[in-house]
């Protein structure tokens, strides 16, 4: 039998729980009661399959990639296609869970953290589709790498607000956004756009995103007589990767999370969390994260503005410690390549974070013989990196 | 009714206790130890003593300036508790308590830490990130060694202040509003009908931080609470004699403004 995570303190193993202050005890109190209550009701299941179906475009493909396959000579490749959701990334699955649960908790002000901007344009799309006034945090320095989704976002009618703590970049935006909260708590939801944050955060984006890993599982087997052999996925928080992975834990598939490596993880520029963090508490949950020796939280750095976290979900700390999953790290340098093969080979421009996945998957599909099957889950697409590309294939041409 | 022996029998009295926060390092850690000791002088009961943190959610943006200056001097979490005796050595008596976010405690560990409290004379910790659900191995560590971990309880806190307040040690802090420090919000008469509430199941003296920044505040929490709790403000007066702090020669005048200033603010 297997122990159903989180237990009711919000635990997965010994991460997980509620490092908040306070004032933030009885908003988060409020919350799983209403999200308990919600994901009970049938009929507010049901509307949030059917704002998936009418509205986001779900089920998305899943892509056998042939070509890629052939090039590389071993594993049977099969691509899920998360980059022909509407906006262009798994983030609104959560972001449409999310806001159904606002509009039914009678919250009309929603508030958001965003760090490549794909989970503030999921966050402003859904404010605009259900009616909701929405403020999202993003730090200054993402604001400049990431401009085409600032612009998107107010044309959505979202309030965009910088931040210029730290580095700019993610982590001070959700500090950013978690103060806002706590001052604004009882008319404000907190749309958290990974599995990272207090309890019940981490268990309620998995569960509004398992429905990648649910409809994975059900396409695979029209197409192939067993479960993939291998999954792969890209994490920062982690949330396409839980999502991707929480159906097949207790299946004979080895899942594995790509976690970014920046400059490589023997430099001071990466974001692997779990190939290089240590136990910490980060935004409300013990996990594992990038910190010094002094407990300070350091900061990441990633060519991915979605990986550029120094923390991660709670879940993903304890599959790892569990060795439930296995755990890579992939450079920026490997990262674009594999971008640039699949962009050539499949005709898919994805988004720098899940190339990360692909790269780690590409690697290891060449040495593996052709009766074995690989399921990448190609978590958004690359548009809003074009400057991002354009600016590290310079030259090349 | 009051019912324990607070920090160690070092808090004379239970009422009217003014509470200031410095953060350690800020400017530097020899300023600290000056400025512990002129808060002294202007009538502080207890010192709380801040350990500068990376990403202080709980904060507002005097502290987090605050904490940057110190994290820039190199200030850590055990270097901070180190000053205490050299405070001590130069005349501090009154009680310390050091507030630090859980991560460098996590980092140093639990057990190390209030060794760390105990070999270096503070009387009393307080950890803004773990509510009462995530502190029972801290509360434990704390009475072991006879540390006073302080609680707080929110203007939201509701049903569980009972439970949060029957087990306070040391003072109770009552957070004024919904926020982070350093507000300027006008405090709201609901604050006074919050700390009434409060006192009635506290056993420790009951004391209110956040947002207080005037003598009108000041005044105000008294009338109502049996302490006051000071913080952004204090650092702003800091703030604004950062550079005097700094040169030796002007140092000492700039002290001097800092304690009239404190002295303006508690009268």
């Amino acid at each position: 039998m297997v122990q159903v995570y989180p237990d009711q303190k919000g635990r997965y193993g010994d991460f997980g729980g509620k490092y908040v202050p306070e004032t933030l005890m009885a908003p988060l109190q409020e919350l799983e009661e209403a999200l308990d209550e919600a994901m009970a009701d049938k009929d507010f299941i049901a509307e949030y399959h059917h704002v998936l179906e009418k509205y986001a475009g779900r089920p998305t493909a899943l892509t056998h990639a042939d070509k890629i396959t052939d090039l590389l000579g071993g594993a049977k490749i099969y691509l899920k296609r998360e980059d022909l959701l509407h906006t262009g990334a798994h983030k609104l699955n959560n972001a449409i869970g999310q806001a159904l649960l606002a509009k039914r908790m009678g919250k009309s002000k929603i508030i958001a953290e965003t760090g490549a901007g794909q989970h503030g344009v999921a966050s402003a799309t859904v404010a605009a589709k259900f009616g909701l006034e929405c403020k999202v945090f993003m730090g200054e320095e993402d604001i400049r790498r990431q401009e085409p989704n600032v612009f998107r976002m107010k044309m959505l009618g979202a309030e965009v607000i910088p931040v210029s703590s730290g580095r700019g970049t993610l982590k001070d935006a959700t500090n950013e956004a978690i103060r806002y909260w706590v001052a604004n708590c009882e008319d404000h939801f907190y749309l958290i756009g990974s599995v990272v944050g207090p309890h019940p955060y981490p268990r309620m984006v998995r569960d509004f995103q398992r429905i990648i890993g649910d409809e994975s599982k059900r396409q695979f087997l029209e197409g192939e007589p067993t479960l993939p052999d291998y999954i792969y996925a890209c994490v920062g928080g982690g949330s396409n990767a839980i999502g991707m992975f929480h159906p097949f834990l207790e299946d004979d598939v080895e899942l594995i999370g790509v976690e970014a490596a920046g400059k490589g993880v023997d430099t001071e520029e990466h974001a692997a969390t779990l190939t290089k963090g240590d136990r910490g508490v980060i935004h409300g949950s013990l996990t594992f994260l990038l910190q010094d020796e002094h407990g300070q939280i350091t900061e990441p750095y990633s060519i991915s503005a979605g990986l550029d976290y120094p923390g991660i979900g709670p879940e993903h700390a304890y599959l790892f410690d569990s060795k439930q999953v296995r755990y890579e790290a992939v450079t920026d340098e490997e990262a674009m390549d594999a971008l640039k093969l699949l962009t050539e080979t499949e005709g898919i421009i994805p988004a720098v974070e899940s190339a990360h996945a692909l790269a780690q998957a590409f690697k290891e599909a060449k040495d593996l013989p052709r009766d074995k099957t690989i399921l990448i889950n190609l978590s958004g697409r690359g548009d809003k990196d074009l400057a991002t590309i354009m600016n590290h294939f310079k030259g090349e041409e | 009714m009051l019912t324990q022996t607070l920090f160690q029998g070092k808090l004379s009295k239970t009422e009217d206790l003014f509470i200031p926060f410095i953060e350690a390092g800020d400017p530097s850690p020899e300023v600290t130890i000056e400025l512990a000791l002129k808060l002294q002088e202007a009538g502080a009961d207890i010192l709380e003593l801040g350990i500068p943190y990376s990403d202080p959610l709980a904060d507002g943006p005097t502290i987090q300036r605050a904490a940057k200056r110190a994290l820039d001097n190199g200030m850590s979490l055990k270097q901070a508790i180190e000053l205490i005796p050299t405070m001590r050595e130069k005349g501090l008596t009154i009680p310390v308590v050091v507030f630090t976010y859980y991560n460098p405690v996590l980092r140093i560990g639990e057990e190390t830490f209030f060794e760390l409290l105990e070999e270096h004379g503070a009387e009393g910790v307080l950890i803004p990130d773990l509510p009462y659900e995530e502190s029972e191995s801290v509360r434990e560590l704390a009475l072991k060694h006879e540390i006073e971990y302080i609680s707080l309880v929110a203007p939201n806190s509701e049903a569980r202040i009972q439970k949060i307040a029957s087990e306070a040690r040391g003072f109770l802090y009552c957070v004024s509003t919904l926020g982070v420090t350093g507000g300027e919000n006008q405090l709201s008469s609901e604050v006074t009908h919050f700390i009434e509430k409060v006192k009635k199941h506290s056993p420790v003296p009951v004391a209110v931080g956040f947002g207080i920044s005037t003598n009108d505040d000041v005044r105000m929490i008294r009338e109502h609470a049996d302490g006051v709790i000071i913080g952004s403000k204090i650092i702003r007066l800091v703030e604004a004699e950062v550079e005097n702090l700094k040169d030796e020669h002007k140092r000492e005048a700039a002290l001097d403004r800092f304690y009239n200033n404190v002295r303006e603010l508690v009268e």
